[in-house]
């Protein structure tokens, strides 16, 4: 199990996966918005999601988990 | 302990032999197994044919128990250029330092000043030998002269390390006083303290990989410049990296054949989005703008969110900064600033014009990055791209925002040109963030139904008032582009400002923003 992070501070916009979801390297798991910008987070892994861990509008700080995947 | 030279008549080629083996063959087989080459193999295979001339082979011979003193130091081509080298024998006591040790090394060192040819350290060692310390540590030769030397030969020639094995205490700072380092993956480190001495002297149990690994320095603290994933691969690079480089500050790097840029079904103006908000790969725009295969990236895991590179166009060397809005939205940050100031400098000190690549929103905000510094850190990046003298050239490919624009070399630090692509937007802020910001009171007296509205009107009168045609008419951008035209544009441009020559101003140095 390891976990997506956001790579620096804003809000999520969109989440693009749901639970149960299979992704690829490099693939976009959410978008967040930030300095008036759509930020992509992509998993850095292949794998399952296996949690949620944030909801769209949530304000995530550097480092704070969008979703853990396994 | 057996000495193996000290019979009473020396062989000359006997010794000459012993001493070229290295250490004992148990120390060849541990290195062999971590894939880590002999010494003179590296060499071998890093020059164009081998060592030249090597210096003081004999250096230690009476211990007989430490061939070379554990370091090789000679002369020899690199792209049929003359170079100077130092290169650890780990399997002599691992690679440690001795008197004669430095000594070679600091004499390596003044013979590349002297010649005024570029400096290569092949580092593999653990260090001091604590036993030899007085000989070796405290001296006006001691080990305090290498690092001593490296900061007066920086900016006089390139130089430049290849850390295969570890880089231990005193020893990392080889690594920290050269233009580039380059690691190997799973063998290459550098740390003050071992995490032995982690554990013991402050409480902290950590692996060496996590503590001072070559991928935590190459994407973590920014310390190592790239990642590579064996020795060969290491070799390789330096050998491209080189080619970009002239010998010293008096000279200029060759020009090559002119190569097109690879070929794409997308063009220029199919790529870049017109939404300024939304991510597009930098990385698309620059293989369209420079020779085919010609970047050779710096920092490429490290602050994602700025590209550092070096590259050819039209055959003419070029260095690149430029934001990434894939990453973090091409946003600056304290790292990223970081990243942008030494590049600059390392083309400035060898005469490489640079070509910025902007799309930017501006610098990060927020509790974080104010903690971090980001501030002198911005303040770093601008200082460092005023002070350049070489030809600057500032592309604003879609917004440049805020300082954004200051650091990218916008038109108040003297570029010698300022080029917009028509997508490009110039502004303190984007029209979202302007208008919340003049018109919050109004927006909210309004009542709910009617805000979107009055937003959207007040956010096109905006971009109308900041229009690049409009910018352009007041000379704000020297001219506009279309996306295609662009390397052409480039081609000329790097062309006519070749024989640049300024000098930024009279001092002793400034009090630099670090």
């Amino acid at each position: 199990m390891s976990e997506i992070a956001a790579n620096m501070a804003g809000n999520v916009w969109k989440i693009l996966v749901k639970e149960g979801d299979q992704v690829e390297a490099g693939q976009d798991v959410a978008i967040l918005e930030s300095m008036k910008m759509e930020i992509p987070i992509a998993s850095e892994q292949a794998g399952t999601i296996k949690a949620l861990k944030v909801k769209e509008e949530d304000f995530v700080n550097e480092g704070d988990v969008i979703c853990e995947i396994e | 302990m057996v000495n193996r030279f000290m019979s009473k008549e020396i062989n000359h080629e006997e010794l000459r032999e012993s001493i070229e083996r290295g250490g004992g063959d148990k120390y060849h087989e541990k290195n062999a197994e971590k894939g880590k080459m002999f010494v003179r193999e590296r060499l071998k295979r890093l020059l164009d044919n081998d060592l030249d001339v090597e210096d003081a082979f004999f250096a230690n011979a009476m211990d007989g128990n430490l061939p070379a003193d554990g370091v090789v130091t000679g002369l020899g081509k690199l792209n049929g250029q003359t170079v100077a080298v130092m290169a650890n024998d780990s399997t002599v006591k691992a690679g440690s330092w001795g008197k004669r040790t430095v000594e070679k090394i600091i004499r390596i060192q003044e013979t590349a000043m002297k010649l005024e040819v570029p400096m290569l350290y092949l580092v593999d060692s653990a260090g001091a030998r604590i036993t030899d310390q007085i000989e070796m540590f405290p001296n006006r030769r001691g080990a305090g002269r290498i690092f001593y030397n490296q900061v007066k030969m920086s900016g006089h020639v390139p130089q430049v390390c290849l850390l295969f094995g570890p880089s231990a205490a005193g020893g990392a700072y080889i690594p920290a006083f050269c233009d580039i380092v380059v690691m190997v993956e799973g063998n290459a480190s550098m740390y003050l303290g071992s995490p032995r001495m982690a554990e013991k002297v402050i409480g902290e149990k950590v692996s060496l990989e996590e503590m001072g690994g070559a991928r935590m320095h190459c994407s973590v603290s920014g310390v190592g410049d790239v990642l590579v994933k064996d020795e060969q691969e290491a070799i390789e690079y330096v050998q491209k990296y080189m080619t970009y480089f002239p010998q010293n500050f008096r000279s200029r790097t060759e020009e090559v054949e002119s190569l097109d840029p690879q070929a794409f079904d997308k063009s220029i103006a199919d790529l870049i989005p017109d939404n300024q908000n939304a991510p597009f790969d930098m990385y698309e725009l620059i293989n369209r703008l420079i020779d085919v295969d010609s970047f050779c990236e710096i920092k490429r895991e490290f602050a994602k969110e700025l590209i550092t590179g070096l590259a050819r166009i039209d055959g003419k060397v070029v260095g690149i900064v430029a934001n990434q809005p894939r990453m973090k939205g091409g946003v600056l940050f304290h790292d990223s600033a970081d990243k942008a100031a030494k590049f600059m400098q390392l083309c400035d000190a060898y005469n490489i014009p640079l070509l910025f690549l902007a799309d930017i929103p501006g610098f990060m905000i927020g509790t974080r990055v104010e903690r971090a510094g980001i501030i002198r850190h911005g303040a770093k990046m601008i200082s460092a791209m005023s002070e350049v003298t070489v030809p600057k050239i500032c592309v604003v490919v879609r917004k440049a925002y805020g300082a954004g624009l200051y650091a990218m070399a916008g038109p108040a630090f003297e570029p010698d040109i300022t080029i917009a692509l028509p997508t490009a937007q110039i502004a303190v802020m984007g029209p979202e963030a302007a208008v919340n910001a003049v018109y919050a009171n109004k927006i909210a007296e309004l009542p709910e139904e009617e805000r979107p509205a009055f937003i959207k009107e007040k956010q096109e009168e905006y971009k109308e008032n900041i229009d690049i045609y409009r910018l352009a008419s007041e000379m704000v951008v020297d001219d506009i582009v279309q996306p295609n035209d662009l390397r052409k544009v480039l081609k000329s441009r790097l062309d006519v400002y070749q024989s640049k020559n300024i000098t930024f101003t009279e001092r002793k140095h400034g009090v630099y923003p670090v």
